[in-house]
């Protein structure tokens, strides 16, 4: 049964906190477990809604009276907003409610700024905001806005926001955040050292480019508001509306049953949200309000570009005596919120090394906000990191595997701590080097211009190991199908499936007994954002708990119905069976919940709470094999095998699309993604799917996702960790590797674009080394 | 309103609507915001990533680079149009069974580029399975589950000509 404890905190300024310790005590489910569900491939539950089109997402909702709006955005990178006149938009027929600066609520937003402030800190930022009976007129309404602006200097990269006398994007300064952290002497270190790496690597912004756009419907009933999201995140959008329009809570209603890709962008809440609310309050009508592809580009999240220098050292064994990393990373103009990008975390923690110091610095732009982007922070350091590795292994003369099993640890050292799993990132090296044929020669073609090579990179992940609170409710019915009820929300990633699949092990049931509902405020228990690849790990041991009480209760009920003790009883596939009788003498758990009609079997599962004693991580490993075109500059992707440390899986259809997802989004980041920002102008030049280049059906090669499915028992009881973010994280330094074995150039800064190599083969050229 | 509108009849899924529309109004805004028919997706509504393409007389189309005016009289098939009798489509069987998408927003892109080249090509090469997507982004990156569901969908979408051609024998 459940546990709850309660325990009351005072703060130093006498506020009081109630921390809440819950959970069931569930054994985990061991390596011998009969399992017959969880680790079978399944398709998705949703996948007849998408595939025909009626799966809702919020931009697909049509309210009666429903208007659409937009958004105005500033064409200034820095600029004081003198002058904002919505009068001749307003008065444009169609147009039923306006919004600006000239007539906004005082809502905070971000740091120290406004809904709508009257300084405008990057191109995209918020103007005005109409709402109209259709898209073309609310383009005609933008378009009647008077704007004045008196722009000011600004700030786009990091060395430009740092230079002394730059412009300060906010008051103290355009750094935004400092972290160190020092364990043993890298100085010392360094001096141990027999070879040493020492450069500075740059990594670029990206765009999510969620295919849905950020946006909602929001619709008023009284003082109620119901608001259907493009989110990771319904419990966020929850608060977050209540809080800005001064609401409680359970005024505010949110709806999310598909979502058009996150990717981290979606996890907190941006303002069109709010604006649409008071689009909508103004109007008396509902409002939707989802972003257009720029305004996607500009003002809802990117990737921080980042600049690190990073100094290695190892001795002639391959022994790590030293790793030392200054970063900075540009945050855009505000602290949006969210999942930190941790750019330290994997220098602190993949490799053995007693000498580490790490710094990164957050620095203000005048650029659109950085928000979380699948595996924020750790994609970016384990381009640097691996690229060191490999340069490392150049100079020792190792094979670059062997120097990183030289370097392999179990524990946590920035923890002080084992890993849950301390095999877990040797299981990938072995399965990923094997699938992939390391270390065997591969064929040159005949053309010179043409230059094969491999490459592998390593990493971990901070996330995928959940957290309470989150909780899940199951409701046996008459007719002894299973509703399965849970407040998390599937972002796109299978979380349905996998979750009704726990469901319906621990019940005994088949999965077409067990319906799944997710994705509404009002109508399921609270869980957390989908972030940090936790939602499995944090809401599949609460569902796990619920069905437990549920199948233990039923089992109770069978014993009376069939007048036999409950220890020889048990439920499978949906029947209950009587130790040592014949399978065909089953019953039908219909038979049972049905003559308990009209009460119910209905039960809660909470998620308890992690081990202190270990450090719960997820691991990976990836090898890459690439062409490169000496003429051109082209990088050819062959193939890529990875192998994920994901704890148990689930359901090896759902984690081989999230690895192939992953690993495709990396190529983009390896080779052609980059928001190209104008020097001159501050403006964003490619806000588009045109000119921002995300990878096509044709630019991906061959991707083998081996299964290392070792369940992690001390992780939580399913023995699952989450895979969303991981397999893009080796990617780009795989890529990188790969060129650098195929043409022996070393690439130090992303992407790998067609200009950037041909020109870094020429310069070599031009130095005469040989080709 | 004073706004200046046409009138223009389009055969939608088989069904005639006649939809007052400005004359910049896209097919795709016609579909989703006059009809309804929300299954076909507006993401870059400038021709770049495929999400809203549709069939217009059996040709695979971005519906964001039609206006509704100019589809006067024309034929035009959506995500929802597809399938007999309560089936699905060959071609969205294949995307289920295939795992061939994860969040689904270019789904119904990607299903009618398909079948814009079964049905002009019943048995296409990889290379014709790849081309009719390659205008389709997808940016949970299922690309290779779609090649591998275009691949499963022309055996079935065979299959189910057979048992139709029986049908329609017997």
């Amino acid at each position: 049964m459940s546990t709850w404890q309660v325990e009351r905190q005072e703060g130093e300024d006498g506020e009081v906190t109630l921390s809440v310790a819950e959970g069931t005590p569930l054994s985990p489910w061991d390596a011998g477990a009969a399992l017959r569900i969880v680790g079978t491939p399944r398709t998705r539950l949703e996948g007849v809604e998408k595939v025909t089109g009626s799966a809702q997402y919020a931009y697909d909702v049509r309210l009666a009276g429903q208007l659409y709006a937009g958004i105005l955005r500033s064409p200034h990178p820095h600029a004081r907003l003198t002058r904002v006149d919505t009068t001749a938009a307003a008065a444009l027929p169609g147009v039923h409610a306006v919004i600006s600066l000239a007539d906004a609520p005082d809502i905070d937003w971000y740091d120290d700024s406004k809904l709508f402030d009257p300084t405008l800190r990057f191109a995209g930022d918020e103007v005005a905001a109409v709402a109209a009976e259709d898209e073309d007129i609310v383009a005609d309404a933008l378009r009647l806005v008077v704007a004045e602006y008196e722009p000011l200097p600004f700030a786009i990269d990091i060395v430009a926001a740092l230079a002394p006398g730059a412009t300060p994007i906010h008051e103290g300064g355009n750094v935004e955040s400092e972290k160190t952290y020092e364990r043993g002497d890298v100085e010392a270190g360094l001096r141990a050292a027999d070879v040493t790496f020492d450069r500075v690597l740059t990594t670029q912004t990206a765009i999510h480019h969620s295919l849905e756009p950020h946006g909602c419907t929001v619709a008023w009933e009284g003082e109620g508001v119901t608001v259907w999201e493009s989110t990771q995140s319904i419990f966020d959008v929850r608060q977050q509306v209540a809080e800005k329009l001064g609401l409680g809570e359970s005024q505010v209603r949110v709806i999310k049953q598909h979502m058009g890709g996150g990717f981290g962008s979606k996890q907190i809440v941006w303002k069109q949200t709010v604006i649409a609310a008071l689009l909508a309050k103004r109007s008396g009508r509902p409002v939707q309000l989802m972003l257009d592809r720029e305004g996607e580009s500009l003002a809802v999240g990117n990737r921080n570009p980042t600049r690190q220098r990073l100094r290695l050292g190892a001795t002639a064994d391959g022994t790590l005596t030293a790793i030392d990393v200054t970063i900075h990373q540009a945050i855009g103009a505000h602290s949006a919120g969210g999942e930190g990008s941790n750019t330290a975390g994997l220098y602190q923690t993949l490799y053995a090394c007693p000498n580490v110091r790490t710094s990164q610095t957050g620095v203000y732009t005048n650029t659109g906000p950085a928000v979380a982007f699948r595996a924020p922070g750790y994609v970016e350091a384990a381009f640097a990191l691996e690229t060191g590795m490999d340069d490392l292994a150049r100079q020792l003369g190792m094979d670059p595997l062997a120097l990183r099993l030289t370097n392999y640890t179990g524990d946590d050292q920035s923890k002080e701590m084992p890993f849950s799993q301390p095999d877990g990132l040797r299981a990938c090296y072995e399965k990923a080097t094997v699938a992939f044929g390391w270390g065997e020669t591969i064929e040159q073609p005949a053309e010179s211009h043409r230059r094969r090579g491999v490459g592998i990179a390593a990493h971990h992940w901070v996330g995928g190991a959940g957290d309470p609170p989150g909780y899940a409710w199951v409701k046996l019915n008459p007719d002894g199908r299973a509703d399965i009820i849970t407040g998390t929300q599937d972002i796109g990633t299978g979380t349905r499936t996998g979750l009704a699949m726990v469901a319906a092990e621990e019940l005994g049931f088949t999965l077409d007994q067990v319906t799944f509902h997710l994705g509404d405020t009002a109508l399921g228990p609270y869980a957390p954002v989908s972030s940090g690849s936790a939602t499995m790990a944090t809401i599949g041991p609460a569902i796990r708990a619920a069905a437990a009480e549920a199948k233990a209760e039923l089992l109770a009920a069978a014993a009376a119905f069939l007048e036999e003790p409950v220890e020889r009883l048990s439920v499978r596939d949906g029947l209950i069976r009587v130790a040592g009788e014949p399978e065909d003498r089953a019953t039908p758990v219909a038979a049972v919940t049905g003559s308990m009609s009209p009460h119910m079997i209905q039960t809660q599962g909470a998620r308890g709470g992690n081990p202190e004693d270990v450090s719960i991580q997820t691991f990976g490993v990836q090898c890459a094999e690439v062409e490169v075109d000496t003429r051109t500059g082209e990088v050819t992707i062959l193939r890529v095998v990875a192998a994920h440390d994901c704890g148990r899986i689930i359901n090896p259809t759902t984690v081989d699309s999230q690895v192939i997802g992953g690993v495709t989004q990396g190529i983009g980041f390896a080779l052609t993604e980059e928001r190209v920002v104008d020097a001159a102008t501050g403006i964003v030049l490619n806000a588009n799917l045109e000119e921002y280049k995300v990878p096509t059906v044709s630019d991906i090669p061959g991707i083998q996702n081996v299964h290392v499915g070792i369940p992690d028992l001390k992780a939580n009881p399913t023995g699952s960790k989450g895979i969303g973010e991981p397999p893009l994280i080796p990617t780009a330094p795989a890529i990188a590797n790969a060129v650098f074995d195929a043409v022996g150039v070393r690439f130090y800064d992303l992407p790998l674009s067609r200009s950037r190599v041909v020109d870094a083969l020429a310069a070599r050229e031009r130095q005469g080394m040989p080709a | 309103m004073g706004r200046h509108r046409h009138t223009v009849t389009l055969t939608i899924n088989g069904e005639t609507h006649d939809l007052a529309v400005e004359p910049r109004r896209t097919l795709l805004d016609a579909l989703r915001d006059d009809v309804s028919l929300t299954g076909t997706k507006k993401v870059c509504d400038m021709g770049n990533c495929g999400a809203c393409t549709v069939l217009v007389e059996g040709q695979a189309m971005y519906s964001c680079l039609l206006l509704a005016v100019d589809c006067q009289g024309l034929s035009v098939t959506t995500i929802e149009g597809l399938g007999h009798d309560g089936q699905l489509d060959p071609i969205q069987r294949a995307f289920i069974e295939a795992d061939a998408f994860q969040c689904g927003f270019c789904t119904p892109g990607q299903v009618m580029s398909l079948r814009g080249l079964l049905d002009a090509t019943p048995s296409p090469s990889d290379e014709q399975i790849e081309r009719a997507v390659t205008g389709n982004l997808c940016r949970c990156g299922a690309y290779l589950h779609i090649i591998d569901a275009g691949r499963r969908a022309v055996v079935l979408d065979r299959e189910a000509k057979e048992v139709r051609d029986v049908h329609v024998a017997g």
